[in-house]
């Protein structure tokens, strides 16, 4: 009997690696497939896809740098950065506001923020498109950063509040003690107890603006403010016909983020899970 | 007075956040309403008013029950894999003895999420692709040649393509949150119920199952609300074709604005968008409210 179900055991198992194993296959191989083939040439690539490139060279890869990636890179890293830096600066001081200042309408207020939550971008997006035109900030750099800091603070201030709200009461109690005003309790003491929820909320920021297409496809046209998603259909459609440049762009836009999800995994991990999905 | 003052000077830490928000996600919202009664052409600035007509329109066209129709497939196919599919293998990869190499399975099914859409949409665009695409290799390479198709190409397998890339896309990161709510709960009920002699299979039903729900709620709200906002991969893929087949209702938008300049129009089906998921996002809320795993 304990033989019998030993012998199961070892079935299962067995079942259990090769299912999970197969799973990671489907998911790396395409990922693989896709790097090694801005190492191939075009003949390569139609020849056997299966092959290894015959000889390693960068020269796609150059290629598609110099062929643009380079400028959508930098847009992006622009982009990124500075929507993560007003994204949670600004999602931190609402959410110091409504978990530990008493101001009025608080409840109001918090609902008209996490309300944002709710509200699906494709649905603001002609009237934005209005809006912008007429501010003169139609395929600019602005029009994203704005974008890209509104529509992320209701899911940003959302983490930060809840982990606000679990802060000690005391900690406002002893700022106030020493002489601390609402502005330096904030800066020296709550903001850098909230370290890792911001940690958290800069590294989910920094993967949706680095990745968003929508808004990006939408509102820039000209090459100086494509971010990389952007560019790449820009590069896809100029040079659609050499694909391992083609191939080596979507290498090079895809190795920062995985890169940092590697990083960051365990922060990121956790705010996705506190925020539940969006 | 003076602590009124006070009070209201606190307002300071959130005005940058309402205003933001203010301006740029409610103002356009409740703007867009307006302008679905409008027949507007934005590059000569013409604006009429026409009621209804833009809804009527839409209840007329047949793109559009074809880009809902195509909405509700792929919220249907994204609940059965990317929320029954991942709590599934979230279990399955519990049941694997390191931990280690329980979160070494769940970074590399993670991958595919944390890339952009647009890369993945390119990868299966040219896994896709008749002739040096990866499938149809690998379809000959197994015998099955004349399975081939141009995926993206025919009409009967285009949005199936799509949805099937999504999945792809998706699954580890749902599959990443299930395993965070499985962790959640106490190793002492896994314990009791394996030493009442339950077996793996009941036990992922009558512990992992129920004590998971509030998360299978929240994500199959997620997932839906997802589903109709798709417009990455679709526009990266097919941009709704061929003969819009493949449309979804963020591209039709899309289309009718910028390509058709019919904002109206457009207007209009972003306010469909607008209902859905407000009405995804209240239920999500009662939900949440109506059921709190308690311990």
């Amino acid at each position: 009997m304990v033989n019998r179900i030993g012998f199961l055991g070892v079935i299962t198992r067995v079942f259990l690696w090769a299912f999970l194993l197969c799973l990671a296959v489907v998911v790396v191989y395409p990922l693989l497939w896709m790097v090694l083939n801005g190492f191939k040439t075009n003949g390569e690539i139609f020849g056997n896809p299966f092959s290894l490139p015959s000889h390693w060279s960068f020269d796609s890869y150059q290629k598609a740098w110099n062929r643009g990636v380079s400028n959508y890179l930098t847009t992006s890293v622009l982009v990124t950065v500075t929507s993560t830096i007003a994204t949670v600066f600004v999602s931190a001081w609402a959410a110091y506001g409504l978990t530990r200042v008493n101001i009025p309408f608080s409840k109001l207020t918090t609902g008209v923020i996490l309300g944002g939550l709710m509200l699906a971008p494709s649905v603001a997006l002609v009237p934005l498109v209005k809006m912008f035109q007429a501010m003169g900030l139609y395929n600019s750099f602005w029009a994203l950063l704005i974008l890209y800091t509104a529509f992320r603070v209701p899911f940003t201030t959302f983490l930060i509040r809840a982990y606000m709200l679990d802060l000690p009461r005391e900690v406002d109690e002893a700022a106030e003690m020493d002489g601390c005003g609402r502005w330096t309790a904030f800066w020296r003491i709550i903001l850098p107890m909230c370290k890792p929820i911001i940690t958290s909320t800069v590294l989910l920021h920094i993967l949706f603006a680095w990745n968003e297409y929508l808004f990006a496809m939408v509102f820039t046209s000209g090459a100086g403010v494509q971010t990389l998603p952007v560019g790449l259909m820009s590069l896809m459609s100029k040079h659609g016909t050499e694909f391992p440049v083609v191939f080596a762009g979507m290498a090079i836009a895809a190795f920062p983020v995985v890169l940092l999800f590697f990083a960051g995994q365990r922060y990121i991990v956790k705010g996705l899970a506190d925020g539940v999905g969006k | 007075m003076r602590t009124i003052g006070k009070r209201a000077l606190g307002l300071a830490w959130v005005v940058p956040a309402l205003v933001l928000v203010g301006v740029f996600v409610y103002f356009p919202l409740a703007e867009n309403l307006g302008f679905s009664t409008l027949k507007w052409d934005i590059y000569s600035g013409s604006q009429e008013y026409v009621g209804f007509a833009n809804y009527t329109k839409l209840v007329e066209d047949p793109v559009f029950w074809r880009s809902l129709g195509n909405n509700v497939l792929y919220a249907a196919v994204s609940i059965v894999f990317q929320v029954f599919g991942a709590l599934v293998l979230a279990a399955l990869i519990e049941g694997v003895r390191s931990e280690r190499w329980q979160r070494v399975l769940r970074a590399i099914y993670f991958i595919p999420s944390a890339i952009s859409l647009t890369v993945a949409g390119l990868l299966f665009y040219f896994i896709y692709e008749p002739d040096l695409g990866l499938l149809n290799h690998l379809l000959q390479a197994v015998g099955l040649g004349g399975l081939s198709h141009s995926w993206l190409g025919e009409e009967s397998t285009a949005m199936p393509a799509i949805v099937a890339m999504s999945q792809w896309q998706g699954f580890g990161y749902s599959t990443l949150l299930f395993a965070v709510a499985i962790q959640r709960i106490p190793r002492e009920i896994y314990q009791a119920a394996a030493l009442d002699g339950t077996g793996p299979v009941r036990r992922f039903f009558h512990v992992t199952v129920p004590l998971v729900r509030e998360m299978t709620g929240v994500m199959s709200m997620v997932t839906i609300s997802g589903a109709f906002q798709v417009f990455n991969e679709v526009m990266v893929m097919t941009s709704g074709g061929p003969d819009n087949s493949t449309q979804v209702l963020g591209t039709w938008l899309y289309r009718s604005g910028f390509v058709r300049n019919d904002f109206g129009y457009a207007a209009a089906i972003a306010t469909v968008i607008f209902v859905i998921t407000l009405g995804i996002a209240v239920a999500q809320l009662w939900v949440a409210r109506r059921r709190r795993v308690a311990w």
